[in-house]
């Protein structure tokens, strides 16, 4: 996906006047997180699972080179393969290398995040191979040429008329706006996809350790069919998912259905555990695990290192009131939202992430429903801190803070600064209490008044009382 | 009451923009305190919290003015202060320094005794006799930092509770950031004013003649859109309302001579 995180102001000035998803917008607004909380409420350990699990992420991640490499050995054992690359580029090289040798023109995929993140799509396409996006959400995306703007709900950016237009064009039907009728047509699309693909590729949620085993979520099964009915299954993925034992994983499922979509469990569940063995009914032949780092592995062991613990639940856009405002196409990336403006600086660098840690009013909503407890406002200043020491900030803002540090670092200056700045605004204000438009401050006089100072300031009140 | 005799001692975190915008607030402050039971001082060398430093990501001045903070508030048993965000970030003081650095544990023992007013009176003193009156129909904003980082929720219901002929409506979204985000609000303008006007909405909704809250940044956000909407409505923060000091026109409504003391 290009990057066009650089202009977040831009895009979300235009999205903040987009009507159709504003309205996409307030249907996730009262969809998860009122699901969610439901889902909470039901489950008086909640807390104590969300404990749980970040415990045993922490332990996980002081320990990730052995996971990793048991998982490896597993999948070795099963009869599968496990490639290590380094960056996107290299985890691109080796899946179309993987399609190259069994001759493959078509391949089918589940949702994949991280396949967004290494641009696998394009590259396929480039290179002649044709991806067939299976989830509905994403075969609606790709359709239209489009990206996902959610982690979990992809096209949640649409409205059912967007949906029912792009059909209509591209499947050559008459058009429909009955939801079943437009299930019903992707379903035929697919099916013949399915059968004639060389290749599924699917992502996974959690890779489990012991066994060697990857596993993916999903509400439609797609990701079954995916997997099952090609030759070859890649699963691509990023060295974070790795979990200990399979009853390990059943905590994070637990947490993860109920913070993503509130429900108690998600429709499917499935779990690979490498190529179909003599007596399986179904299965792959080859089965390949795509492990990508990008920057991850450089996290561990500094303060980002609490971002690995992330389960893609996608609870932080969800409550996040910026999202909400202005949704995930904003964030000119992959991963939008709270969990975005961490993961996205170190992806793509803060140099053109900057905006994204700076979006935030610090509401600590998001920390509040990671079911992984991830200190999102905390990392968010990280990224504030380091643009900062690399002077990246706007010269304003270095300015404004300089000037006002002058000042707050030295009380008696401060004294003086804050009565004349309090005269300034009274005087501006004249009798009316509030201030329709100051010079310099349009970022606040634009939108709304400025309610004047309601007096002398109150250290010079409170000296005056005490002398009276 | 607290068990002990001895006023308790409590320095005043005035917050700067108590300070600039709205001084009734940190007298307001300091009447409550003393109806508790406490001696109440102002250091005089106290400025800003450090959050617009903090926040932009200027670890070096926010250290600066932690350390200044710090000591302005030595001696007190207590710190006390009229905003959620600003005793939120007397909280973060300790985070700033190394485990090392003597100023970390000059720092925790600060987060130990800083509280915002309502906290400190309900959860500390056990304060309840709230004599005031206040005659309308009242919705309570929970500000970010307050409810998310100290735990302010119960408190300020529970002293409201005790104002004769107030009624409190809980409006939608109570708990939802009202888009002022100290620097967000000039950063990201329109967001912040996305923000502002579902909170606007909400206030609206929920029928409510006066808007209260617990932290003036959130205040004078809230009721400069309320005003510039053209609604109708009262803002004004919790303590005004709980020392009885309302005889001072709502935030963004008063109508001073220059010059004359409020």
């Amino acid at each position: 996906m290009e990057i066009h995180s650089p202009e977040f102001k831009e895009k979300s000035r235009i999205a903040l006047h987009d009507v159709n998803l504003q309205k996409a917008l307030s249907n996730l607004k009262a969809g998860f997180p009122v699901k969610r909380s439901t889902a909470v409420a039901r489950m008086p350990e909640f807390e104590q699972l969300r404990d749980e699990a970040t415990a045993l992420k922490n332990h996980i991640l002081e320990n990730l080179d052995i996971y990793l490499e048991q998982f490896e050995a597993n999948v070795i054992k099963n009869g599968g393969h496990v490639h290590w690359c380094r960056t996107p580029d290299d985890a691109c090289k080796k899946i179309l290398e993987i399609c190259k040798d069994v001759d493959s023109k078509t391949v089918t995929k589940g949702k994949s995040m991280v396949s967004e993140e290494i641009n696998l799509n394009d590259y396929l396409q480039k290179n002649g191979v044709e991806p067939i996006e299976t989830d509905l959400g994403e075969y609606i995306l790709q359709l239209r040429g489009d990206h996902p703007s959610h982690i979990i709900a992809p096209a949640i950016h649409l409205n059912l008329e967007d949906v029912s237009e792009i059909f209509h064009e591209k499947h050559k039907r008459p058009k429909s706006s009955d939801p079943a009728v437009l299930m019903q047509e992707a379903r035929e699309m697919l099916r013949e996809k399915f059968a004639g693909a060389d290749v599924g590729i699917t992502g996974a949620n959690f890779l489990v350790a012991e066994t060697g085993s990857t596993i993916i979520v999903t509400n439609e099964g797609n990701g079954d069919l995916t997997q099952t009915l090609p030759k070859t299954h890649i699963v691509v993925t990023s060295i974070e998912k790795v979990v200990p034992t399979l009853e390990d994983m059943t905590l994070f499922l637990r947490l993860l259905a109920r913070s993503a979509t509130g429900q108690e469990f998600t429709v499917y569940n499935t779990l690979s555990t490498g190529p179909r063995r003599t007596g399986d009914q179904d299965g792959p032949e080859n089965f390949h695990v795509v492990l990508v780092d990008n920057g991850r592995s450089e996290m561990v062991g500094t303060e980002f290192q609490e971002m690995l613990r992330c389960i893609r639940c996608s609870a932080c856009m969800n409550h996040c009131p910026v999202y909400g405002a202005v949704g995930g196409h904003s964030y000119g990336w992959v991963y939008p939202g709270p969990m975005g403006s961490v993961l996205t600086p170190q992806m793509i660098g803060i140099e053109q992430a900057g905006l994204l840690p700076n979006a935030s009013t610090f509401c600590g909503k998001c920390e509040s429903v990671c079911p992984v407890r991830i200190p999102l406002p905390k990392l968010m200043r990280h990224w504030r801190e380091d643009e900062f020491s690399k002077h990246l900030s706007p010269k304003a803002v270095r300015w404004g803070i300089g000037g006002w540090a002058f000042f707050a670092k030295r009380p008696g200056l401060y004294r003086l600064l804050s009565t004349s700045s309090n005269l300034f605004l009274r005087v501006m204000a004249g009798k009316k209490g509030r201030i329709k438009k100051i010079p310099m401050a349009g970022g606040w006089t634009d939108w709304r008044d400025m309610p004047a100072p309601s007096g002398k300031t109150f250290m010079s009140q409170y000296k005056s009382r005490k002398q009276s | 009451m607290h068990a002990s005799k001895k006023p308790m001692k409590v320095g005043l975190f005035v917050t700067c923009l108590v300070d600039m915008f709205r001084p009734s607030i940190g007298f307001a402050t300091i009447k409550l305190l003393e109806s508790a039971g406490c001696e109440v001082s102002v250091p005089e060398t106290q400025t800003c919290c450090g959050q617009p430093a903090f926040n932009s990501g200027d670890k070096k001045t926010t250290q600066q003015i932690a350390r200044q903070t710090i000591e302005a508030f030595d001696g007190y048993e207590y710190v006390v202060g009229p905003s959620g965000s600003c005793i939120g970030m007397l909280h973060h003081y300790a985070d700033l320094f190394d485990n090392n650095d003597p100023w970390r544990a000059r720092a925790e023992n600060l987060k130990n005794r800083a509280f915002e007013i309502t906290s400190f009176l309900t959860d500390v003193m056990d304060f309840d006799s709230i004599l005031s009156s206040y005659e309308g129909k009242v919705t309570y904003h929970d500000s970010c930092a307050g409810l998310r980082e100290l735990g302010v929720k119960q408190q300020p219901r529970k002293l409201l509770a005790k104002v004769a002929n107030l009624s409190l409506t809980e409006m939608e979204d109570a708990e939802t950031c009202c888009g002022f985000g100290g620097t967000f609000c000039v950063k990201y303008p329109e967001i912040s004013n996305r923000m502002v006007e579902n909170k606007s909405a909400n206030v609206e909704l929920s029928g409510a003649t006066t808007l209260l809250g617990g932290d003036l940044g959130c205040l004078l956000n809230m009721a400069g859109k309320l005003k510039r909407q053209g609604h109708n409505i009262e803002t004004r923060h919790i303590v005004e309302v709980l020392a009885g000091m309302t005889d001072e026109p709502a935030i963004g409504e008063a109508a001073y001579e220059l010059g004359q003391p409020a």
